[in-house]
């Protein structure tokens, strides 16, 4: 398991290059570009498992489903943040990706730090330091358990009949 | 307690008396706005439309805007499959290829209204605010959901209260204002909020707040949103909307509010935001010699008939200088028929401005302007993002029509209070 360390402010075109857009829209054709503009390594080294961590306003900037796609279908464990920009954080609920916004987590990283979740509990260890975050609002959760949005709308108008 | 305007108009869409921030409300939007990435949003649900159709035909509002004309086989492929379910699902309200920016449409066609709920799948949904909306942005498969079922969640949002005195003096426009306060407030500082904007509004026109709303999203509000006055209903009515399809809404004057400021806008300077990103601003002074390539006037945030004619008086009779390309994108065909008929775009061109078709043209790196490595441009549009005019290697610098007129002029970064 490897942590991805990025800074404040990572922006959507950072993520996946705006350039793309309309020529990649699955997550196979999203996943070589990957973070691209950011850290040119990410693509080709990342695992499933891996945690991405940033601080403030991940994700800010475009409507940009992309990142989301790919990051989930490399099988990132989790983006922990000090906070998400709210587009990003609806995608990544609608699409089953994990967010944690733990502040303290972030700030008391350091380089090599082993990282550990429990998602359920509302938990996360950096270095042996255990510090907790808030659990999903209930109507949230239904869309996760659903398996993610489509799923649960198809519910929606399963039972509309 | 009072509510806010974003208590008010989601109480109002949810059915209830009344809504406190945190909480969770259902709602079904007015209208759900997607573009050319409709392609990909119908391709997530392509079973489901077969047995289910739209909810409803009058939901969506789909504008082929962001790479248009196509560019590619790709994006030509999109744009054929987006004709055929408009076809097929006979929706209302489509505009093909030309008809203009997305965000300049909706409002321009009147499907933007006050106290209206509106999502769409661009972030930059925020600007009908301008028009007392309450209108912000969602993902592809939330809007592909919102096709199938009509409804959505959202978090009722805390409310930074934003109160404007005095009057902006040209050439300072409203967008060296909404860049200023974006440097103060920071490209996070209004996360998972929305922003009000009070006090004396009246001088701004629809097109100044369509400026300010559509920034919005550059601070991270969910929405960004000025009361309805007399501007507003003139600009409607001048749109064919009339007074009875609307309910504006507004806070109430005893409502909380997260954070309030206050910013007189006769103190307003011009100001540059700086690359990679938006809240790096600083007056254009610390900035003035820096040598330009490119010059973009227009897009979603800066392309209206206002914009085109405060940067045609700049440039009128004068000719852009040789290093720099001036491209001139008008954000609908609408504003283009005014600035052909008026002389805007005659002066412009004789400057040595590049017509673009209107539509979003290089300002998402697809094509029409993606700049080479070291190269540099100073646009009128809202992002500055490392890479996002197509080349990781330039540089983007964001200021306001007069500022982008005056610049090119001169071939570098240049006060427009010295050429206007």
């Amino acid at each position: 398991m490897r942590v991805w360390k990025y800074g404040d402010d990572i922006n959507t075109d950072m993520l996946f290059p705006g350039k793309y857009t309309y020529t990649c829209s699955t997550a196979e054709e999203v996943k070589p570009h990957l973070l691209e503009d950011l850290d040119p390594e990410f693509a080709g080294k990342v695992q499933a498992g891996d945690i991405v961590m940033a601080g403030e306003n991940f994700g800010c900037g475009s409507s940009r489903e992309q990142p989301v796609l790919g990051l989930k279908a490399v099988g990132i464990a989790a983006v922990v943040a000090g906070s998400f920009a709210r587009i990003f954080y609806r995608a990544a609920i609608n699409q089953g990706l994990v967010l944690i916004e733990a502040p303290d987590a972030v700030a008391a990283y350091g380089d090599g730090d082993e990282v550990t979740l429990d998602v359920e509990a509302g938990t996360i260890s950096v270095g042996g330091k255990e510090f907790t975050f808030p659990p999903l609002p209930p109507e949230i959760l239904a869309i996760r358990d659903a398996g993610g949005l489509l799923n649960y709308a198809r519910g929606k108008l399963e039972a509309r009949g | 307690m009072g509510m806010t305007f974003a208590q008010k108009v989601l109480a109002r869409a949810a059915g209830l008396d009344s809504v406190v921030p945190g909480q969770i409300v259902a709602v079904k939007p007015d209208h759900l706005l997607t573009h050319d990435n409709t392609a990909a949003i119908i391709g997530k649900i392509g079973d489901d439309l077969g047995k289910h159709g739209v909810v409803r035909k009058d939901l969506s509002v789909i504008v082929l805007d962001h790479v248009a004309p196509a560019a590619n086989e790709k994006t030509a492929t999109g744009h054929a499959q987006v004709r055929e379910f408009v076809a097929k699902h006979e929706i209302d309200n489509f505009y093909d290829v030309g008809v203009g920016v997305c965000h300049q449409v909706v409002v321009e066609k009147g499907h933007a209204l006050p106290g209206k709920v509106l999502v769409g799948s661009d972030s930059h949904t925020c600007s009908y605010g301008a028009v007392n909306a309450f209108s912000t942005g969602v993902d592809r498969t939330e809007a592909a959901a919102l096709m199938l079922v009509g409804e959505t969640w959202f978090k009722v949002p805390p409310t930074i209260k934003i109160t404007l005195t005095g009057e902006l003096k040209p050439p300072v426009s409203a967008k060296d204002l909404i860049l200023t306060i974006i440097g103060d407030i920071s490209a996070g500082g209004a996360t998972y909020q929305a922003v009000e904007f009070h006090g004396n509004v009246a001088p701004l026109s629809i097109e100044d707040r369509f400026t300010i709303a559509n920034m919005g999203i550059e601070m991270g509000a969910k929405i960004a949103v000025f009361p309805f006055d007399e501007v507003t209903e003139a600009y409607l009515t001048s749109v064919g909307v009339d007074r009875s399809a609307y309910e504006p809404v507004w806070a109430d004057s005893d409502a909380q509010y997260v954070r309030e400021l206050t910013y007189d806008m006769g103190a307003i300077e011009p100001v540059v935001a700086l690359p990679h990103k938006v809240d790096n601003v600083k007056p254009v002074g610390e900035v003035e010699g820096i040598e330009i390539n490119q010059a973009l006037l227009g897009t979603c945030t800066n392309g209206r008939l206002s914009d085109l004619r405060a940067a045609a008086k700049i440039l009128d009779g004068k000719s852009v200088d040789s290093s720099v390309r001036l491209l001139v994108l008008p954000a609908s065909r609408e504003v283009l028929e005014e600035a052909l008929a008026d002389g805007t775009i005659k002066t412009l061109v004789a400057a040595g401005g590049v017509l673009l078709p209107t539509g979003c043209g290089p300002c998402l790196g697809a094509h029409q302007g993606v700049l080479a490595p070291g190269e540099r441009c100073l646009s009128t549009a809202n992002r500055n993002f490392k890479g996002r005019m197509g080349c990781k290697e330039a540089e983007i610098y964001l200021a306001s029509p007069e500022t982008v007129a005056a610049s090119a002029l001169k071939g570098k970064v240049t006060d427009p209070r010295k050429v206007a």
